[in-house]
């Protein structure tokens, strides 16, 4: 099986452009007859819907939350990027492209990314025409700042609730449609399965989550946009719902999974308290900003602080060390999140980390309150030191937040081709739970970017070119194929709600979590993944045998919901694995202690890993099989990162 | 994996679906931890439940930190519990007693049906803003962002309104269950923004009609709401909306017969 990425040929500037000629288009008339299916309502799959539907097609849209306007997309916090330079900075479609590429630590494709600065500025304009109320500066135009692994301020952001203030756009939009009719949306509803039909995506299946009922939904194509998988850690800042259970189906029935183990452990986090704990909480890259990082010196100032002998505003100036400033003259406390993760690691590893566990490093804003005054750090951050305040009972106006690396977002995903296609003609993958644009490691405020240049200003064109090419013949939905995928997912169901043992799934969830990060987190070695995998195995069959499944499927049933869930947050788990023992290389977020510089960096191997992995199901407990899709590199040249 | 000493009765509605009459079960928590949320609280709870093969309690909740607004517990009869300005899975066991006893109730509300314990159907909200709330504009051909001149206090005061995250606190702390407030935020977004102002008198009236057919009260301006939103939206919002939609009757009644949402 050759893995065509579809990367149209020319310039890198004209790619999209000529390629967007040369797609088919649907003529007006005929878009009605066409039947668009669509999960998931966050950034990628509510702009999408409403952008299709403007169109002229009809979309059925689809979330398991109670309404669309709860996606996760909804916690995003610190911005989005655009390349508008409008400070005049010397910002560029070209220097996004570039800093996306470098910040990706060179696994990702050069085309999509450029594709994805190209149409970043089409995105601001797009969302203030909806009523996103941005951040503006007094003269009323709109105001930016900085975020880390670039060299200019081109993040728009609306105070620390930027993916809220785009997610409400979108719906906004899709509202819109779904009073005009053009979309038909169904809340409390998760998808459990795709129907395919001669190897073609043409319907799901789904479970009503008030009812139970498991229903088939036909139409001409299906676009997944239903988020990323970090929740495989149990710890993340991810909701607790978000889940990869429709990818993971997805990948079952012949999707091909990309470079699962890329995954994004974010450095600014609110450090975990204790076992009761059920999600971890970002505190803003922003915040680095004004933000200054910082450890002890020694250990013995270090264990003071952890027996709360002393506090962080007695250690004296030359007692701190500002370890990011040190280490990374040039971009300082705004290196990328990978960087400042591994670096906040270290200082624990080495006995320096601060709080009661010592897993925690100084977020100190007292400097920047004696430049800029409490209000101005106010009006900046406010929200998110009065959340740090109200989880941490601490005042972070007062004393240095504490904050340590959580899993928080995945690189990797479906794979699909330059049109969001996955390798399942009519399926698509948008958004976070595709792979495409970020390579190894994604730079802040790039994810809401991604997820709405996929769903406002790549589908609408991509998907065309594909409904064009199978013409508008309605779907069979008496084709047995659909009642044959229904009944396999009801005997699924089943199997689970059979399962009355001793242990429940929550527990189960908790030990993959301890698995994935002990072994497949900021470090991992040969050693290691392999101890992992046979762990995450026995897990996977303890698992179908000693879980307590409480319910019936015919009513309201969260057991059951989390249940299938964590299942499929297993099987991943072992895949994670696989793909980051076969990448004998360090690269972004996927650190392979054997691969590093003298320096303690990443070392990439390009020689032998500069492809893509696509990892194909083989079948239950059978070993997945690797395809690669080199990658390759036109007009970046390929070296070591540097941000010192 | 109780971590904590704190030892708590608790009071909570069991209902098994909209059609049947539910009723005050009560638990022990037992070993609850101050650091530990709310939500977290009910979570050791589900577990022990759970090893005894009983029905765990539903609850909606999914991003835990203040803003999917999917949380939507009554708790010792205030909508997300006794703090101001914060949500459920924002409130954390150190704020009750050891020995306390707790009472959780679902929101209360005609227009929010419980569909199982705690968890109600809020839908209808969904239906006021799909009405109205959105400014009629198809994506691409949208002008230079910067092309729109918007004075930063204006701008703060339409992010201010846009905070609301629809989780229903409003309606359930409203003793006519009103849902004015959660309405009128979306009307002074918009209303206050340049984008917004061609759609303006027709939005006010579509969203307030599709408000009164969901059933929600009216408004007598006591001030529940405000105070127990957990985003702090003001009654100026609701002001606002009822000048718009005076407006909207006495002087541009055309407006009404010709909302599409444009096409």
């Amino acid at each position: 099986m050759s893995l065509d990425a579809k990367i149209p040929q020319g310039p890198l500037a004209e790619k999209w452009s000529k390629h967007k000629f040369n797609l088919k288009l649907v003529n007006p008339a005929n878009k009605r007859k066409y039947d668009v299916i669509i999960v998931g309502t966050g950034l990628a799959g509510a702009s999408a819907a409403a952008s299709l539907a403007e169109l002229g097609y009809n979309v059925k849209s689809f979330c398991f939350q109670d309404s669309p306007r709860r996606a996760h997309s909804i916690a995003a916090q610190g911005g989005i990027n655009a390349a508008k330079n409008y400070q005049n900075d010397g910002d560029s479609v070209y220097r996004l492209f570039y800093d996306t590429i470098k910040g990706g630590d060179y696994r990702a494709r050069e085309g999509n990314v450029y594709r994805l600065a190209e149409v970043s500025v089409n995105i601001i304009d797009q969302c203030v025409a909806q009523g996103v109320p941005f951040a503006r500066e007094y003269g009323g135009l709109l105001d930016n700042r900085s975020f880390g692994g670039s060299q200019v301020s081109r993040t728009f952001y609306a105070r620390g609730q930027t993916g809220q203030q785009l997610l409400l756009g979108a719906y906004s939009a899709l509202n819109r449609q779904i009073h005009l009719g053009k979309v038909k949306m169904y809340t409390r509803t998760e998808m459990l399965d795709v129907v395919t039909i001669d190897g073609q995506a043409k319907g799901i299946v789904t479970r009503n989550l008030k009812t139970g009922e498991i229903e088939t939904h036909a139409g001409h194509a299906v676009l997944l946009a239903t988020g990323g998988y970090g929740n495989v850690f149990y710890l993340s800042t991810n909701a607790i719902g978000s889940n990869v259970t429709a990818a993971w189906r997805a990948h079952k029935r012949g999707a091909f999974f990309a470079n699962p183990c890329y995954t994004q452990i974010h450095p600014t986090c609110i450090p975990v308290t204790g076992d009761h704990q059920s999600k971890l909480t970002l505190m803003s890259e922003s915040l680095r900003n004004d933000g200054r990082v910082w450890a002890p010196k020694t250990v013995e100032v270090a264990n003071k602080l952890q027996k709360k002998e002393i506090t962080a505003a007695q250690v004296k100036e030359d007692e701190r060390d500002y370890f990011l400033e040190r280490k990374y003259p040039s971009f300082g406390n705004l290196v990328p999140r990978d960087v400042a993760s591994r670096n906040a690691k270290e200082m624990s590893d080495e006995g320096r980390g601060v709080g009661t566990t010592g897993l925690a490093v100084y977020l100190d804003f007292a400097e920047a309150i004696q430049r800029l005054g409490e209000d101005t750090v106010r009006a900046k951050y406010g929200n998110l030191f009065d959340m740090y305040y109200q989880i941490t009972d601490e005042n972070p106006y007062k004393q240095p937040m504490r904050i340590y690396p959580a899993v928080h977002y995945t690189m990797g995903g479906l794979w699909v081709d330059y049109n969001l296609s996955t390798n399942v003609p009519g399926l698509y993958a948008m958004g976070e739970c595709n792979f495409s644009d970020h390579g190894a490691n994604r730079l802040g405020a790039s994810a809401l970017m991604q997820g709405l240049s996929d769903g406002y200003f790549v589908i609408p064109y991509t998907l065309g070119d594909y409904l064009a090419t199978i013409g508008p013949k309605p779907v069979d939905k008496n084709h047995p194929a659909f009642e044959k995928t229904k009944q396999e997912v009801i005997a699924y169901n089943n199997k689970l709600l059979a399962l009355k043992g001793n242990k429940t799934v929550v527990e189960y969830h908790r030990e993959l979590g301890h698995i994935m990060w002990e072994y497949c987190g900021m470090a991992r070695t040969e050693e290691g993944l392999t101890h992992a995998k046979g762990l995450i195995k026995a897990l996977k069959a303890d698992f179908w045998k000693n879980a307590i499944v409480t319910g019936e499927n015919d009513e309201v049933n969260a057991a059951l919901e989390r249940a299938g869930r964590v299942a499929d947050f297993i099987e991943l788990g072992e895949l994670m694995v696989t793909d980051a023992l076969a990448r004998r290389e360090s690269c972004g977020g996927h650190f392979r202690l054997e691969s590093q510089t003298p320096e303690g960096e990443a070392l990439r191997d390009d020689e032998n890993f500069a492809f893509v992995s696509a990892w194909e199901f083989k079948g239950e407990d059978q070993e997945e099989e690797l395809h690669k899709e080199e990658l390759i590199f036109e007009n970046v040249k390929l070296s070591q990162r540097s941000y010192k | 994996m109780s971590t904590g000493n704190m030892n708590l009765t608790l009071k909570v509605w069991r209902q098994k679906n909209s059609q049947t009459a539910g009723k005050f079960v009560t638990y022990k928590a037992e070993g609850i931890s101050e650091d530990m949320s709310f939500l977290e609280m009910l979570d050791v709870v589900n577990e022990s439940l759970t090893k005894k093969n009983d029905e765990p309690i539903y609850f909606d909740h999914d991003c835990r930190e203040g803003i999917c607004g999917s949380c939507s517990l009554y708790i010792n009869g205030h909508p997300h519990g006794p703090k101001k300005a914060i949500t459920t899975c924002q409130l954390h066991m150190r704020t009750f007693s050891d020995g306390e006893t707790i009472t959780i109730e679902p929101w209360r509300s005609a227009a929010f049906p419980v569909i199982k314990d705690l968890g109600t159907d809020r839908s209808a909200f969904d239906r006021i803003q799909q009405a109205g709330g959105f400014i009629s504009v198809n994506t691409g051909g949208a002008q230079d962002a910067n092309a729109i001149l918007i004075p930063k206090v204006v701008a703060d005061e339409a992010f201010n309104s846009a905070t609301c995250i629809g989780c229903g606190a409003c309606v359930a702390a409203c003793k006519n269950a009103s849902a004015m407030l959660f309405v009128s935020a979306k009307i002074t977004q918009l209303g206050l923004l340049p984008q917004g102002q061609p759609e303006r008198y027709s939005r006010v009236q579509a969203m307030v009609a599709q408000m009164d057919e969901e059933g929600f009260g009216n408004c007598t301006n006591t001030g529940a709401c405000e105070a127990e939103c957990p985003k702090e939206i003001t009654l100026t919002n609701i002001a606002r909306m009822n000048n718009d939609f005076f407006s909207a009757k006495l002087f541009r009644e055309e407006h009404a017969h010709d909302h599409t949402g444009g096409e």
